[in-house]
């Protein structure tokens, strides 16, 4: 999933400045799961606001709603007829969420209230870890199921480097060294073979807004112009 | 000759070569790199020229080549792939080689968390065994890794660097090999402390036959105080460094465990004159270069052999 974490209360705050109605918009899905921008985060930041506008003299009227998904037109409909009754969003959803709601209503300044982190997994309840950077050439196969882009400090292909301490990273002790773990596992897989060859210099796919059109499916006209 | 350097001739002649380095200034000014060179000058056979090394920002690798080679030094260009991209690299290649750069060490480098710009980018667009193989495919292919042909592609004798003591060392020598596949003709090595660990990659590395592939030159950092020994073993990140080195440099009168320092990397030395495998030292005299004659002096090295 993608995970989020809420901005410090005196940025949002700021960015708030001068508004005084506003909707903030949670979104039920990935940033939910990780305690970040779900419904309860919602109610939470809006109750902060709330108090913190009465209190210094500024009041704000907020108010919340949390839809499935932001990043998904389907749900992003049911805002249409609420978001004219204000005069910003403030969106709890990741970077993608907020740009989407931020496109549907180009009239209106959308602010964010999370800063989106990584694409990651749940170690335990508020516990995330990343594992991917989204690179588009997949190399797991290779390198049993460890990823050195997002899990080498230095993207290593060819790895380790001679700064692994231990099985730790040289940029710190409690971080283990990806390639390590990569020569670990294939080992204990009987697979080192995967990583005698050289890989090659990659070919950088995310260097520019990616777009995906999966088999069988095409950009509708109107979409596509 | 791949490239002609001084470096590449002494080693291809089957003489022991015997490397030095020289960090760049943190700041401007020819003067500074110029006196560090006059104490390496004739006392070794080429001058590893660092590159931002442990990721702080000095006066570029380059330049400091070229202050070295106008004072009659051979310089090994170190790259590092933290702050460039393929883009950068193979311009600097081109601008490096036409003004009489011949060696070049390829290397990761230090991750930038370590320096004093900690928030920077890291490029890391390509890594050290990709960095080997460009430069192998400018010079023997004539053509940039994005497949152009190069306009009188530059001859370069490519190094590398090589870790025998990090994790995992069972995979060391097979990395050392994935470097020689892609292209590599020289391999320093880090500083060697752990001679018993050392003796065994070497030998790994005479047994698969890589030795006959690559020259090696064995890494040596002579220790100045009981200080830098434990900081060595303990901060430094893939550093050996046995409790007997420690314990002989506590065991000498304080006035004396620079001079014991000396005396151990000449004794190293002296088994690496003799190491089936090994091609020659690189010594890392690190802000000691004043101290490079006499320690050359006392590993018997002198005078270098010239080779037209």
């Amino acid at each position: 999933m993608i995970v989020a974490k809420r901005k410090p209360f005196d940025e949002i705050r700021q960015l708030l400045k001068g508004y005084k109605k506003v909707l903030n918009v949670g979104c039920g899905t990935c940033v939910a799961v990780c305690l970040a921008g779900g419904e309860k985060e919602v109610s939470v930041l809006n109750a902060e606001l709330d108090m913190a506008g009465k209190l210094d003299n500024t009041p704000i009227e907020i108010a919340g709603i949390t839809i499935e998904r932001q990043c998904d037109r389907e749900y992003l409909e049911a805002l249409d007829s609420k978001v004219g009754n204000y005069e910003a969003l403030l969106s709890m959803a990741c970077g993608a969420g907020i740009q989407f709601l931020a496109e549907r209503y180009p009239q209106i300044p959308v602010l964010p209230a999370v800063d989106t982190t990584f694409i990651g997994v749940n170690q335990a309840v508020g516990w995330y870890e990343e594992r991917c950077r989204s690179c588009s050439s997949c190399v797991l196969g290779h390198t049993g199921g460890i990823c050195p882009v997002t899990m080498c400090a230095k993207g290593l292909y060819n790895g380790p480097c001679g700064g692994t301490n231990k099985g730790s990273c040289e940029i710190d002790t409690n971080q283990p060294c990806a390639w390590y773990m990569i020569y670990e596992r294939l080992k204990g897989q009987g697979r080192l073979d995967c990583i005698l060859e050289i890989s090659p210099p990659n070919d950088w796919q995310n260097q520019i807004p990616r777009t995906v059109i999966q088999p069988g499916y095409s950009k509708p006209e109107a979409a596509a112009k | 000759m791949k490239s002609g350097s001084n470096l590449e001739k002494i080693l291809k002649a089957g003489h022991f070569a015997f490397t030095g380095e020289l960090g760049p200034p943190r700041g401007t000014g020819a003067e500074e790199v110029r006196h560090k060179a006059s104490f390496l000058k004739g006392n070794v056979d080429a001058v590893n020229i660092t590159d931002n090394q442990t990721a702080v920002v000095r006066m570029s690798s380059w330049a400091a080549s070229l202050i070295v080679l106008q004072e009659g030094l051979e310089p090994n260009y170190q790259m590092v792939c933290r702050d460039r991209n393929r883009l950068a690299m193979q311009s600097d290649i081109l601008g490096a080689y036409t003004l009489g750069i011949r060696n070049m060490l390829c290397l990761s480098g230090d991750h930038q968390k370590f320096g004093d710009h900690p928030q920077a980018k890291g490029v890391f667009d390509i890594d050290s065994m990709q960095l080997i193989g460009m430069v192998k495919k400018m010079r023997d292919e004539g053509k940039f890794l994005g497949g152009t042909e190069i306009l009188n592609p530059p001859q370069i004798f490519i190094g590398a660097a090589a870790n025998p003591f990090a994790d995992p060392f069972e995979w060391r020598v097979h990395r050392l090999a994935k470097k020689i596949a892609s292209g590599v003709d020289f391999v320093q090595t880090q500083c060697i402390y752990n001679m018993e660990k050392f003796r065994a990659f070497i030998k790994q590395a005479n047994d698969m036959g890589l030795t006959e592939k690559v020259y090696i030159l064995a890494g040596v950092t002579p220790m100045k105080s009981v200080g830098m020994a434990k900081y060595m073993k303990s901060k430094v990140p893939g550093m050996d460094v046995p409790d007997d080195i420690i314990k002989r440099l506590q065991g000498v009168d304080k006035t004396k465990v620079a001079d014991e320092g000396i005396k151990i990397a000449c004794e190293q030395i002296e088994e690496f004159k003799e190491m089936k495998g090994v091609a020659g030292v690189h010594l890392m005299a690190i802000e000691w270069e004043h101290k490079v004659p006499e320690i050359a002096e006392r590993a018997k090295v002198l005078p270098r052999p010239v080779i037209d």
